[in-house]
């Protein structure tokens, strides 16, 4: 508790135990009873008529605490000197109730994010010194001890070592690190130290990019929250105009003003919106911890309304759904043993520089002895041909394998295959593809599960490579052999054909596709830890490469979308309630006090359970 | 420019509401939000005039909400 919260609670101690007191001694005359009420009313109240008095002079004539007042010296002006005592003492505690949720919640919200560094420690002249890490150059080296925070984005130079990302991207299985690896900043350093060059400057930093992106996230305000905030402007309006005439328009035909004014007196304390403008943008925010901490950074409510809608997801195929690293996958020699095509293959590819080569060599994975190697030729778009240990090796597609006239065959795996024949001779072709994600069939199943009616796989890959990935992971429709302008055309037409009520989310690596993610209703980038083109048009962004998370995204949207919902209606149904229970004389002015502060502390309290994310 | 402020003791979500509204009406605002959750102001203003509206804002923000406090670094 603040020390402000601290003197307000000794107030209402005091304030509860003085009303006590008095009430037991009941003054006999009403001048009496009226004086030492006053007593506790004061103590209780006077910050809010100071601050009832000073708003009144700027104009502010809707204001909480000068409704309260009016409420509570009417209360009193009609001889309820205890009630108004008690009202004034109830209000203030639910208040504070408010205000330590709203602390409460403030801080395990930010506790969620709590990845920013607060110093980096940099070696001068054989000195071990922190320095904020602002002040840090890229080129610098920086040392990080056990259980420290990376504070900077850079590459390990000495040591090795485990590291928690858990905070980034909800990964609880520690990775480890090794001279040359890339590090991130807002990670933990967790058995052995380490030495980092700095890549980036702090303003760069990956840590920097995720704190700016969730701070920001707060500015874009989602419908719920624009519409809570606009019927504020005109519900304090309306119940005191209603109060006013409950006060005067009855009495007319009636009489009893007293009685009247009581009621109209309620009215007043009811009127502050607050329990609404609090709880919605609270809910979403919550939401956007929550989904933070699952390493789904989401950069704003309105963001979170739209994936509770998503009715299509559409999915770019490599680096997404699959790893986006070309592996050998398939080994079929033919006369001659599987270590032994795969040694002549990458023997035979060593010079070059494709891509597929490089696959090669890796699935060979050993030390290549460039002296076995004799001539050595590219044939573009072919292959390649080398000599090898004195054997002619030709190793390369369909084309090659014709034109050197050596019989080849088909293989049934999806995937580029590269043929080898020795001496004239085929000995079996390889097959390399890119391999799907362990997750990416589940996560179409999660997806599916969770209510969405159409999956689509767009690709630049060939038909049959991207139809077999297609259904295999059981996507509904597969677009391939599409240049990057041809998925935003693509992305639309699936736009127009799915109903307006539904959101299209596109999911993709962002590399490249920044204008699909940026025309899709919701633009999910995945894997994009420090790409800024993916941050940048991407409104969520998902820190793993894990598929799966889009359906926990959408999970955790609706989630918080029925969480706002339910303050909403919670909120203003109890109001109502109370409004029209007034109305009739069936509700004392405790009641109302309980349908403004006690609401608010409620929808607090369920908003708060957007936090909260099951698995 | 767009700046972002923070705001001291903003203790009344309403009366947040209330300040967004008031200083999207100062002259040479574009836009200007304030999250009650985050405690943070962020004004988007003409350039050559920032100063003067953000000291206009602060007066607006005294205004409302007498405790509450725009921090200018």
């Amino acid at each position: 508790m603040k020390r402000k919260q601290k003197k307000i609670l000794a107030r209402i101690i005091i304030s509860a135990v003085l009303l006590i007191v008095v009430k037991i001694f009941e003054p006999e005359t009403w001048w009496l009873a009226a004086l030492l009420y006053a007593v506790p009313y004061l103590i209780i109240g006077y910050d809010v008529l100071r601050k009832a008095a000073i708003n009144i002079r700027n104009g502010q004539v809707f204001d909480e605490n000068f409704l309260m007042v009016i409420a509570t010296i009417g209360a009193y002006a009609t001889g309820e000197f205890t009630e108004a005592a008690a009202v004034m003492l109830f209000y203030q505690t639910g208040e504070l109730f408010q205000s330590v949720a709203v602390g409460k919640s403030r801080k395990s919200i930010s506790a969620l994010m709590d990845i920013r560094p607060d110093y980096a420690n940099i070696e001068r002249e054989g000195v071990l010194e922190q320095v904020d890490p602002e002040e840090v150059a890229v080129g610098d080296e920086i040392v990080i001890k056990v259980g420290e925070k990376i504070p900077l984005d850079g590459i390990v130079i000495e040591g090795e070592s485990f590291v928690d990302t858990s905070a980034l991207t909800g990964e609880s299985l520690p990775r480890s690190v090794h001279p040359d690896e890339d590090v991130i900043s807002g990670c933990i350093n967790q058995t052995g130290l380490i030495k980092v060059r700095v890549t980036k400057p702090f303003g760069e930093s990956t840590v920097s990019k995720i704190l700016d992106l969730v701070e920001n996230s707060a500015s874009k305000k989602a419908r719920a929250e624009s519409f809570i905030t606009r019927f504020a402007r005109y519900y304090t309006p309306a119940v005191v105009f209603a109060a006013l005439a409950l006060a005067v328009i009855p009495p007319i035909f009636a009489g009893g003003w007293l009685n009247w004014l009581h009621r109209a007196l309620i009215f007043l304390v009811i009127s502050c919106p607050c329990a609404l403008v609090i709880s919605v943008p609270l809910s979403f925010f919550a939401g956007i911890g929550g989904a933070g901490k699952q390493g789904i950074l989401v950069k704003g409510g309105c963001y979170l309304e739209v994936l509770s809608r998503s009715g299509t997801v559409v999915f770019d195929k490599t680096g997404t759904l699959t790893k986006g690293v070309f592996n050998v996958t398939v080994i079929h020699p033919e006369r001659i043993g599987e270590a032994r095509l795969i040694e002549l293959a990458a023997y035979a590819e060593s010079y070059s520089t494709h891509p597929i080569a490089k696959s090669i060599i890796d699935a060979y994975n050993a030390d290549i002895d460039r002296r076995r190697i004799g001539a050595c030729e590219e044939l573009s778009g072919r292959g390649v041909r080398a000599v090898i240990d004195g054997l002619d090796v030709c190793a390369g597609n369909d084309k090659l394998m014709d034109e050197i006239g050596v019989k080849w065959h088909p293989c049934h795996h999806v995937g580029t295959t590269v043929h080898v024949a020795v001496d004239g001779v085929y000995a079996g072709h390889l097959v390399i593809s890119d391999e799907v994600k362990e997750t990416s069939a589940e996560a179409i199943k999660a997806l599916k599960a969770n209510g969405v009616g159409k999956t689509v796989m767009l690709t630049g890959d060939s038909k049959e490579v991207g139809e077999d990935v297609a259904k295999r992971l059981g996507i509904d429709e597969a677009y391939t052999q599409l240049l990057p302008a041809d998925k935003v055309e693509r992305v639309e037409a699936l736009i127009s054909q799915k109903s307006e009520k539904q959101a299209l989310v596109f999911v993709g690596d962002g590399i490249n596709d920044a204008p699909v993610l940026s025309r899709a209703d919701i633009g999910i980038a995945m894997g994009a830890m420090g790409s800024d083109a993916a941050i940048e048009a991407a409104d969520i962004v998902l820190m793993d490469d894990d598929p799966l998370k889009i359906a926990k995204a959408i999970r955790i949207s609706r989630r918080t979308i029925r969480i706002v919902y339910e303050n909403i209606i919670f909120a203003l149904g109890v109001k109502l309630l109370v409004l029209i229970l007034g109305a009739l004389g069936l509700a004392s002015m405790w009641a109302a006090v309980f349908a403004d502060v006690g609401v608010s502390v409620i929808a607090i309290l369920n908003a708060m359970r957007a936090l909260r994310v099951k698995d | 420019m767009k700046k972002t402020f923070k705001l001291d003791e903003l203790d009344c979500a309403n009366c947040g509401a209330k300040m967004e509204n008031a200083i999207k009406k100062i002259d040479g605002v574009n836009d200007c939000t304030v999250s009650f959750v985050t405690q943070k102001l962020t004004l988007d203003a003409d350039d050559e005039r920032f100063d003067a509206v953000l000291k206009e804002a602060v007066k607006v923000c005294r205004k409302i909400e007498p405790d509450c406090e725009i921090v200018i670094k």
